[in-house]
C-alpha cells in the first residue's frame, strides 16, 4: 500500500471529493506522520475544511480511503468507530461549545460520557480534570462558571483547546485556531498549541493560513490547490516553491 | 496496607501493554512506586483505593520507572492524593513528558482556588423576582417604543411597508386556514354533541343551537384561534427576530438608520390585526358548522331549521364582541412574539428559549385577557 506506513497516523490516499458539478479533491494524496504538527493551507474555497471533515469522518470522500491509525475508515464496526473517535480532539472554528452547558460543564462531557455519571467524589475529579485542563488554557476560574455565548472570541477558542483536551488525545485537529483574534491573542493561541505539544505530544493537524501561525509551531505545511496538495514541506522549504498560490504565503505584504 | 491495587483496563492508547492494573506501592519508608497505567479508564476505581492510603511523609520519592501509561486523569488523581495530604512530591525515574505532565498538574493545584457556592433557594427566589418585574417593565416600554412608532407612521403613511404586512397576512393568517378551521370544526362538533345529551333530556333540542351559536362566536373561536395563532405566529416572530439578533442584522439595521421596529414589529402586528378577526370569522363559520353536523345527526334539527333559528336568535352583538376580542389578542401575540425576539441574546440556545417563552407568555396573556373581558362584558350586559 503506497504511503501507509506504521508512523502514519493519518493517510489519505487517492481522495475525491464532488458536490455535483463541483470537484473539490481530485486525486488527493496525504499523509500525516505521529508526532508532527502539520498544517493545510490553502485560499478560501480551496477543500481545506471538507478535507479536515473528511479526516475526523464526518464526511465521506466521494472516491479514494481514509486510514486513521492504520485503520480502513471504511471498513469500521460502529464500536471500533466509536473508538476510534475518542482518540482524537477536535477544536472547531466557532468553537463547537454546547451552549446549554457552562465552560465547565463542556470540558467535563467527554469525561464524563467516558467515566460515567457517579458518586460525588467521581464528580469532583471531573470537574477538577476540567478545571485543570481550562487553566492549562489559560482561561481563569472565573470564566469555567460562564456560558460560551458570554466569551470573548480569544476565550472562546481556548475553552474549545480545552474541551479537544480533555482525554489527552493522541490526534489533535484544530480548525483556523485563529481566525477573528487580534495578533496579540492569536499568538497566545500560537504559544498555547506549541505548549500542549510539549506536554500532551499529541499529533497536531491544523487548518489555518494564518502565515505566523505557520511559521512558529508547523512541522510541515500543505498547501492545497486545484483538489490537490500543490505543495508539501516545511516553511523554509515552501518560501522557494515556485508555484503562484504557494508563493502567496510569501509575498511581503508590508513593502 | 502497603499495596494497593485498582481494577484499571488498559488505556486505548497502549493496545500492546501489559493486563497489570494501576497501582501504588510502597517499596521504603517515603518511596512509593507506580505501576501499570495511570490512565483515564479505571480512573475512578484508583481514586477510591488512594483515598486510604497515607503516604506517610511530608515529602515522598516516587518512582516512576513501572508506569506503562500517564495522562492527565492520572496525574490528576495522584496529584489530589498528595495535596489531600499535604505532601510533596519527588519524582524519579519518569519519562520526561509524564514528569513534566505531573509537574504541570502541581502547579495548578497551588493556584486553585475553591469554587463559589451556588445560589441559595431564597437568593434564587429573589433574583427571579426582580427579574420578573424588569422583565414587565421591558415589555411596556418595548409596547411605548411601538405605539410611538406606529404613530410615526399614521403621519408618513407612505413609511409603512405594505408588501411586508401582505406577506405576513398570507403566511400567519391565510396559510393557518385549514388548521384553524379543521380544530373549530370538531370544536363545534364537541360542543353540540355535549349539549345534545343533557338537552334532550328536558326535550329542548332546539337550543343545541344557542349553545353552539353563543360558544363558538363568543369564547371558543376567538380563543382557539388565539391559541393555535400565538404557537404558529408568535412563535415564528420569535424566533425570526431572534436569529437576526444573533447574526447581528437588527444592529446592521440600527446602523444604516433603518428602525427595527418600524421594518419588522409594525408590519407583523399589522398584519396579524388584520389576519387573527378574519380567522376567527372563519373558525365561527366551521365551528357552528360542525355544530350543525352533529346536531341532525344527534337530534334531528335539519340544517334549514338550525339556520332559521341561528338568524333569529343570535344577535350581532356576539360576533363583534368575539371579533374585538380577537383584536386584542393579535395585538398581544405579536408584541410578546417580537419581544422575546428582541430580548434574545448571544447563542442559537437563547433563540430557543425566547421562542417557547414567547408562545408560553401570550397563550398566559391571552387567557388572562380573555377572562377580564368576560367579567367586562357581563357588567356592560353585552
Amino acid at each position: 500500500m503506497a504511503g501507509a506506513t506504521d508512523t502514519a497516523v493519518v493517510d489519505m490516499q487517492n481522495i475525491s471529493t464532488q458536490f455535483g458539478e463541483q470537484v473539490v479533491h481530485k486525486d488527493l494524496n496525504l499523509t500525516v506522520q505521529r508526532g508532527e504538527v502539520l498544517a493545510i493551507a490553502g485560499g478560501s474555497g480551496s477543500g481545506k475544511s471538507v478535507l479536515l471533515r473528511e479526516m475526523i469522518l464526518l464526511q465521506k470522500p466521494t472516491s479514494g480511503s481514509v486510514r486513521l491509525f492504520g485503520e480502513d475508515a471504511s471498513a469500521l464496526t460502529p464500536e471500533q468507530d466509536q473508538a476510534l473517535r475518542r482518540r482524537w480532539g477536535v477544536m472547531f472554528q466557532k468553537g463547537g461549545l454546547l451552549g446549554a452547558l457552562t465552560v465547565l460543564e463542556n470540558v467535563g462531557l467527554p469525561l464524563r460520557e467516558q467515566l460515567g455519571h457517579g458518586s460525588a467524589q467521581l464528580e469532583s475529579l471531573i470537574d477538577g480534570i476540567a478545571r485543570w485542563k481550562l487553566d492549562l488554557t489559560g482561561l481563569t476560574a472565573d470564566a469555567c462558571a460562564k456560558f460560551p455565548d458570554s466569551l470573548s472570541g480569544g476565550m472562546l477558542k481556548r475553552a474549545a483547546m480545552a474541551r479537544a483536551l480533555a482525554l489527552d488525545p493522541e490526534l489533535l485537529f484544530l480548525d483556523e485556531p485563529t481566525s477573528g483574534l487580534d495578533p496579540a491573542s492569536a499568538a497566545g493561541i500560537c504559544d498555547l498549541i506549541v505548549r500542549t505539544r510539549d506536554l500532551f505530544g499529541p499529533t497536531i493537524v491544523i487548518v489555518s493560513h494564518d502565515v505566523d501561525l505557520l511559521w512558529k509551531v508547523c512541522d510541515r505545511v500543505a498547501v492545497l490547490g486545484d483538489g490537490r496538495v500543490l505543495a508539501l514541506g516545511t516553511m523554509a522549504e515552501l518560501a522557494s516553491h515556485p508555484h503562484p498560490i504557494v508563493q502567496a504565503y510569501f509575498v511581503d505584504r508590508h513593502s | 496496607m502497603s499495596t494497593l491495587v485498582a481494577p484499571a483496563p488498559l488505556t486505548p492508547p497502549q493496545p500492546a501493554a501489559e493486563g497489570a492494573p494501576a497501582s501504588l506501592v510502597q517499596q521504603a519508608a517515603g518511596t512509593w512506586a507506580l505501576s501499570g497505567p495511570w490512565g483515564l479508564r479505571g480512573v475512578d476505581a484508583l481514586a477510591r483505593t488512594l483515598e486510604s492510603v497515607k503516604p506517610g511523609f511530608s515529602t515522598v520519592v516516587l518512582d516512576g520507572q513501572a508506569l506503562s501509561a500517564f495522562d492527565s486523569a492520572g496525574a490528576w488523581v495522584l496529584q489530589t492524593w498528595l495535596q489531600r495530604n499535604k505532601a510533596s512530591a519527588d519524582l524519579q525515574h519518569w519519562q520526561p513528558r509524564w514528569q513534566s505532565l505531573m509537574e504541570a498538574a502541581q502547579e495548578h493545584a497551588k493556584a486553585t482556588v475553591t469554587p463559589t457556592a451556588k445560589e441559595g433557594m431564597l437568593a434564587r427566589l429573589g433574583h427571579s423576582t426582580v427579574n420578573a418585574g424588569l422583565q414587565g417593565k421591558e415589555i411596556l416600554t418595548f409596547l411605548g417604543e411601538t405605539a410611538q412608532v406606529a404613530l410615526g407612521v399614521v403621519r408618513h403613511p407612505q413609511r409603512l411597508r405594505w408588501r411586508s404586512v401582505l406577506h405576513h397576512v398570507q403566511i400567519g393568517g391565510f396559510d393557518a386556514l385549514p388548521i384553524v378551521g379543521l380544530m373549530s370544526f370538531l370544536l363545534g362538533v364537541v360542543v353540540a354533541y355535549q349539549g345534545a345529551d343533557q338537552l334532550r333530556h328536558y326535550g329542548a333540542n332546539i337550543f343545541v343551537v344557542d349553545l353552539v351559536g353563543y360558544a363558538m362566536l363568543r369564547e371558543f373561536a376567538p380563543l382557539m384561534t388565539a391559541i393555535i395563532i400565538a404557537g404558529r405566529s408568535g412563535s415564528a416572530y420569535a424566533a425570526q427576530i431572534g436569529t437576526m439578533v444573533v447574526a447581528e442584522e437588527i444592529d446592521a439595521l440600527r446602523t444604516m438608520g433603518i428602525h427595527p421596529t418600524e421594518l419588522l414589529v409594525l408590519p407583523r402586528v399589522l398584519a396579524l390585526a388584520i389576519a387573527l378577526p378574519l380567522l376567527t370569522v372563519f373558525a365561527d363559520i366551521t365551528g357552528v358548522g360542525g355544530g350543525m353536523v352533529m346536531a341532525s345527526l344527534q337530534l334531528d334539527i335539519g340544517w334549514r331549521e338550525f339556520l332559521e333559528r341561528f338568524g333569529r336568535e343570535m344577535q350581532g352583538s356576539s360576533l363583534l364582541v368575539g371579533l374585538g376580542k380577537s383584536l386584542v389578542f393579535a395585538l398581544v401575540i405579536a408584541v410578546v412574539g417580537c419581544f422575546q425576539g428582541f430580548r434574545t441574546r448571544g447563542s442559537a440556545d437563547s433563540v430557543g428559549r425566547q421562542t417557547t417563552l414567547s408562545v408560553v407568555q401570550s397563550i398566559f396573556i391571552v387567557i388572562v385577557v380573555d377572562a377580564v373581558f368576560s367579567v367586562v362584558f357581563n357588567w356592560l350586559d353585552l
